[in-house]
């Protein structure tokens, strides 16, 4: 199932935080048109992983391919949504300002707004229900609203490749659901969906794809052929035992 | 009040109170368009630290016989480089840098100084608080143009650093050139201090830098309108304060931040959004936006 686009081809990723590493050759294939979850403990390296493919990360190394050509020179085509302590809530920007700058690249430099990019910013807070809320400061919506209003921004910005960095963290159930919907609509029609998620509770249940890491890739690829017990163990538990063997 | 507007009217007569007045609205609303970013990023130290610093460029720009404006520019930037190196290369925060970075340049500034002024005698306290009614033709003229620059700049690059400002990890996702931006911001925010300096002096233009989009801040809730009003609130502080400088006979740079500062005591205490006076019945910022989030 790849609907004709390509998919991201990633090879030997390495990534490290000044002298610790947090990404070890990490190499994997994720298909366009299908919902993946990046999962995995705590310190996994599961954020790493997006921000090194996104070029984030001034040490990573590694080939991150899309299109056959590098996706850090394609950067145009990508939709990121960072974690949401990345982000400054007291921001003097209403819901508006913030979906329309999904429109800056599109728009080009020295230039305003045009009426296109004002059609599309309308039709994404649509989509996300959020056109009644327009003209609140982003910091006056709930965590599951401001959620919607940076997914409406990645929308609005017509990407190819959606980035999620942790979207349902203070998010209620209500909005996860929301989000879940919205996601799945973005991968049916065709695009690279990536959400990084901590929970591997039943919301699980929504990903077509999963990537299990631990440092290291533990497994890649259909969400029922990655959930069991022995990946789940190398990821979650397999530390421990490895020690517990080796002394 | 007839003769209200007359003595309001007066010094318009003088060609330097013509001066310093044009000099007082053009750096009202050039610090407070500039300001607006430092106050967003929370990096309201880093104007502190540029002004002290260009005490060093000064010195030597004095000394050689070359232009002060470049001179102040050149170690503003340095010293913002300096701090962005620590920030970088160290486990050092921004705030320790900043720290470090202008006691050190204010300290060598100084030195420079002490010496450059065994031949030459230099008035420090210019320097340090500026004033406004001896601004000359030439000094305007440099600032006009700064202004121009630097607003025009704003202008046309307002959407991509309206996206750097307020989410740098998606702009530079997105593909945006952020450290080009920083580069763009801090140049930008030297180039204000520096076209400032004649005006309010270097410890005092922190305060046209902040107070009037601080001010701003309380009262709107949209970049543009912060800098819009900022800008407002930034020529009536330095236009009232211009006034009580001539008329009472008062240094002009503390006269116009103590009218900035008052305006923002009555937005903090007063403002429809956020005034601390105005609290019952409003839900706050922090509480609503608390909403569904759970402990994380």
């Amino acid at each position: 199932m790849t609907f004709g686009t390509s998919a991201i081809h990633i090879h030997h990723l390495n990534a490290a935080y000044r002298s610790v590493r947090a990404l070890q050759d990490v190499s994997l294939l994720i298909q366009p048109g299908r919902l993946t979850g990046i999962v995995g403990p705590n310190g996994a390296g599961k954020s790493t992983l997006l921000k090194a493919m996104l070029g984030l990360l001034p040490n990573a190394v590694g080939s991150i391919c899309y299109d056959d050509r590098p996706l850090q020179q394609q950067l145009e085509r990508v939709a990121y949504v960072p974690q949401r302590s990345q982000v400054d809530f007291d921001y003097p920007a209403t819901v508006w300002d913030v979906v329309l700058m999904g429109r800056t690249r599109k728009t080009g430099w020295f230039r305003s707004f045009s009426a296109a990019s004002r059609r599309a910013a309308q039709a994404a807070l649509e989509r996300v229900g959020l056109w009644d809320l327009r003209d609140r400061p982003i910091g006056q919506l709930s965590g599951g609203q401001q959620q919607r209003a940076f997914l409406a921004r990645s929308i609005a910005q017509e990407a190819d490749i959606f980035c999620f960095d942790e979207p349902f963290v203070g998010v209620d159930r209500r909005n996860e659901a929301i989000l879940f919907e919205l996601f799945g609509e973005l991968a049916r029609d065709g695009k690279v969906v990536l959400v990084v998620n901590h929970d591997l509770g039943e919301s699980i249940a929504h990903f077509d794809d999963l990537i299990l890491l631990n440092r290291q890739l533990v497994a890649a690829g259909d969400r029922a052929m990655v959930l069991n017990d022995l990946n789940l163990q190398r990821a979650y538990g397999g530390q421990v035992r490895f020690f517990q063997e080796a002394a | 009040m007839d003769s209200v507007l007359q003595s309001l009217a007066e010094p318009l007569h003088y060609a330097f109170f013509q001066r310093s007045l044009l000099a007082a609205l053009i750096v009202g609303v050039l610090c407070a368009c500039t300001g607006s970013y430092l106050l967003v990023q929370r990096m309201a130290l880093l104007g502190d630290a540029i002004g002290h610093s260009l005490l060093v460029g000064l010195a030597i720009a004095f000394a050689m016989g070359g232009s002060l404006f470049v001179g102040a520019l050149v170690s503003g930037l340095v010293s913002a480089a300096a701090i962005d190196f620590i920030r970088a290369r160290s486990p050092l925060k921004e705030d320790a840098a900043m720290g470090i970075v202008l006691s050190a340049f204010f300290a060598l500034g100084i030195v420079l100084i002490t010496l450059v002024q065994k031949d030459n005698k230099i008035d420090l306290n210019h320097f340090l608080f500026g004033n406004l009614l001896a601004v000359t033709g030439g000094d305007l003229w440099d600032t006009g143009l700064a202004a121009l620059l630097v607003l025009g700049a704003i202008a046309l690059c307002y959407k991509e650093l309206h996206f750097y400002t307020f989410d740098r990890l998606g702009a530079q996702a997105a593909g945006l050139p952020v450290r080009w931006l920083d580069w763009g911001l801090t140049t930008a925010i030297a180039i204000t201090i520096v076209a400032s300096m004649k005006a309010v002096g270097v410890v005092l233009v922190l305060a046209l830098l902040i107070t009037p989009p601080a001010t701003a801040y309380l009262l709107v809730p949209r970049l543009h309108q912060m800098m819009g009003l900022g800008a407002l609130l930034g020529c009536f502080s330095s236009l009232t304060g211009l006034y009580l400088s001539y008329f009472f006979n008062l240094p002009s740079g503390p006269a116009i931040v103590l009218v900035a500062s008052g305006l923002f005591v009555l937005a903090l205490l007063f403002s429809p959004r956020q005034g601390l006076l105005i609290a019952s019945g409003r839900s706050s910022v922090a509480d609503a936006s608390e909403g569904d989030r759970p402990a994380s």
